[in-house]
């Protein structure tokens, strides 16, 4: 600093000299500095996540139609409404019965997935670009295949299946509430598996080999092994992949939306859906809000914990 | 360590573990297999229907693998009956001018949270990052008044701005870790020899974290390509889609799919971020989880 002064130590003579020096000046110090240059990031940041999500709660207080300036404030009715709605209530039964379910298993199956990749030294490349493959693909496009495969005449996963022995004609896929459920589900792992294996692979790598050595000297087992080195190496990052996974998934749109529409008899709709066929369908504005809004306490607690938990890696 | 496990008591523990090595190999095998068929047969079966000819398609019940005829004739009504042409263009234009955008912002705020200390830094940057972890099901609804209050609805500019409240925070907490790895030592020195800091911002970090610049601009674009719900609320008439929508709406007319088609139509939807993962795979893994490791 006292170097940058000084070679400016003579008074420039003309306005606009001096309106630039100003600056220079003003611009050296970090603080001036830091608020103005993260200016536009708040700006963005406010009017289209902070103002929006505000207008959110608030919208969920009002009975707002689509494409009508007026509206009244209701207070909680819409609230109460939906609690008294039986297809409200099973929608919200399904979007924890979709998360829970899918994020268990796109757990264990991605750190079987990162384990395998650890092993492998041939191919390893190739083999780890093509298990990423779905994760990388738009989501709305890869979910067509499945269209296809679940197809009540046409489904090669029937065919698999009677092949196997396991059953006799044609299974319904989307068009039986429990299957089309289990159906939704698999295509939303299929898809997440990658994204859980490939962070927990890069957690693998970075476990120093002398821990297994040492267990290995203490006559641990295979087993032992992972549960009491791997696991609480791979931990934080498998902590912050499931939050960040959780809040995926039970915001999950497209995928139940292009498979299902949320049926059939409202089986697989989900929160996301079902705002999205009340609000911008049905023109409820205020009432797809609420159902929107009823993710809010959830997605709170999620990210408090998310947040926690990567000051805790700092 | 040999002559020990080759002597007569310890000689079955050599064995056990010949077998486990083998065992542990055979299971490895599997794993790739199971992986391998799981997460590719979809392709697989999308690239097989994409190329039969309409014949072959409903005898699947009997010979579903059979190829009777190979046929480009999806792919070439793809290109000229319908509008995917148009939607690959929507989507190149949203993405590319979306990344761009963020970019700029996100550089800068980058900067200011990698590089400056000062009060309250941290807590914005966390604040910041916070709201890329809000989902789009809670904004879509007051974002579609926001967009019709702004007369852009059935304008791609709609999904430009919308875009950015999950670009912008995504692209300044990576880079931020990227300044943040630039030695301070660096930077001193071109300020001993004069340089402002914005000067230095330029001359020296910027073209240090070039790399990854490049490589969060693509990723970014990536998530423009990919996004579906905003494009889908606010975007009514269908030359105006971005492919990851246009695709899926206007190839399943009623109840009648084009199979074909579609399948062509999600093969070449998908070209774009294949190529650019297929470049830029390393940095993707890597910053799964620096953000996780660093903070």
């Amino acid at each position: 600093m006292s170097v940058l002064q000084s070679s400016f130590s003579t008074q420039p003579a003309t306005l606009w000299g001096r309106v630039k020096r100003w600056w220079f000046v003003r611009l050296e110090d970090e603080t001036t500095l830091g608020y103005l240059l993260v200016i536009p990031i708040l700006v963005v940041v406010f009017s289209f996540v902070g103002y929006p999500f505000f207008m959110a709660v608030f919208f969920s207080l009002t009975d707002r139609v689509l494409g009508q300036v007026e509206y009244n404030f209701v207070g909680l009715t819409n609230y109460i409404n939906l609690a008294k709605d039986p297809v409200f209530r099973k929608t919200v039964v399904n979007t924890f019965n979709y998360t829970v379910t899918a994020v268990i298993f796109k757990l264990g199956l991605g750190i079987l997935m990162a384990l395998t990749l650890n092993e492998i030294t041939r191919f390893r490349r190739i083999i780890r670009a093509a298990f990423l493959l779905p994760w990388v693909v738009p989501s709305s496009l890869s979910v067509l295949a499945w269209i296809w495969m679940f197809d009540s005449q046409f489904s090669i996963i029937t065919y698999f299946a009677r092949q196997l022995g396991i059953v006799d004609g044609k299974i319904p896929w989307l068009g039986d509430p429990a299957l089309a459920m289990a159906a939704v589900q698999t295509v939303n792992i299929w898809r997440g598996v990658p994204f859980f294996g490939m962070a927990l692979l890069a957690a693998l790598v970075t476990v120093p080999k002398d821990l297994y050595d040492a267990a290995t000297v203490d006559g641990a087992s295979a087993f032992q092994k992972f549960r009491y080195v791997t696991l609480p190496s791979i931990m934080p990052i498998l902590m912050v992949v499931t939050l960040f996974s959780f809040i995926q998934t039970m915001g999950d749109f497209q995928i139940v939306w292009i498979l299902t529409k949320g049926g059939p008899i409202n089986s697989t709709h989900l929160i996301a859906t079902l705002a999205f066929r009340t609000a911008i369908q049905g023109s409820n504005v205020g009432v797809g809000a609420a159902i929107a809004v009823f993710l809010l306490p959830f997605l709170v607690a999620i990210i408090a914990l998310q947040l926690r938990q990567l000051r805790r890696g700092e | 360590m040999a002559a020990v496990a080759s002597a007569t008591p310890r000689r079955s523990i050599k064995e056990t573990l010949y077998h486990f090595k083998i065992v542990k190999r055979a299971a490895i095998i599997l794993s790739v297999l199971f992986f391998g068929f799981t997460m590719l047969f979809p392709f697989f079966w999308m690239g097989l229907t994409s190329i039969r000819t309409g014949n072959d398609l409903f005898k699947i019940a009997k010979t579903p693998f059979a190829v009777h005829g190979v046929t480009l004739q999806h792919y070439y009504l793809l290109l000229t009956e319908t509008k995917f042409i148009r939607w690959m263009f929507n989507s190149l234009f949203v993405a590319s001018t979306a990344s761009v955008m963020a970019l700029i912002v996100g550089i800068i705020a980058a900067y200011s949270f990698g590089r400056l200390r000062y009060r309250g830094g941290a807590a914005i940057a966390l604040l910041v990052f916070s709201t890329y972890l809000i989902p789009p099901v809670l904004l879509f609804i007051p974002l579609n008044v926001v967009v019709n209050t702004l007369k852009l609805s059935n304008n791609l500019w709609s999904l430009i701005l919308t875009y950015q409240t999950f670009m912008v925070p995504f692209i300044a907490w990576m880079l931020a870790g990227y300044f943040k790895s630039i030695p301070a030592e660096l930077v001193d020195a071109a300020r001993i020899d004069g340089a402002s800091r914005i000067k230095a911002m330029l001359v020296i970090d910027l073209p240090l974290i070039l790399p990854g610049v490049i490589s969060v601009f693509f990723f970014a674009f990536t998530l423009a390509w990919n996004e579906y719900l905003y494009a889908f609320t606010f975007i009514r008439s269908s030359s105006k889609l971005p492919v990851a929508v246009g695709v899926v709406n206007a190839l399943q007319v009623g109840d009648v799919y084009f199979w074909g088609q579609l399948m062509a139509g999600a093969i070449l939807g998908s070209v774009p971020v294949v190529i650019i993962y297929s470049f830029l795979m390393d940095y993707y893994l890597a910053g799964l989880t620096a953000g996780a490791v660093k903070g």
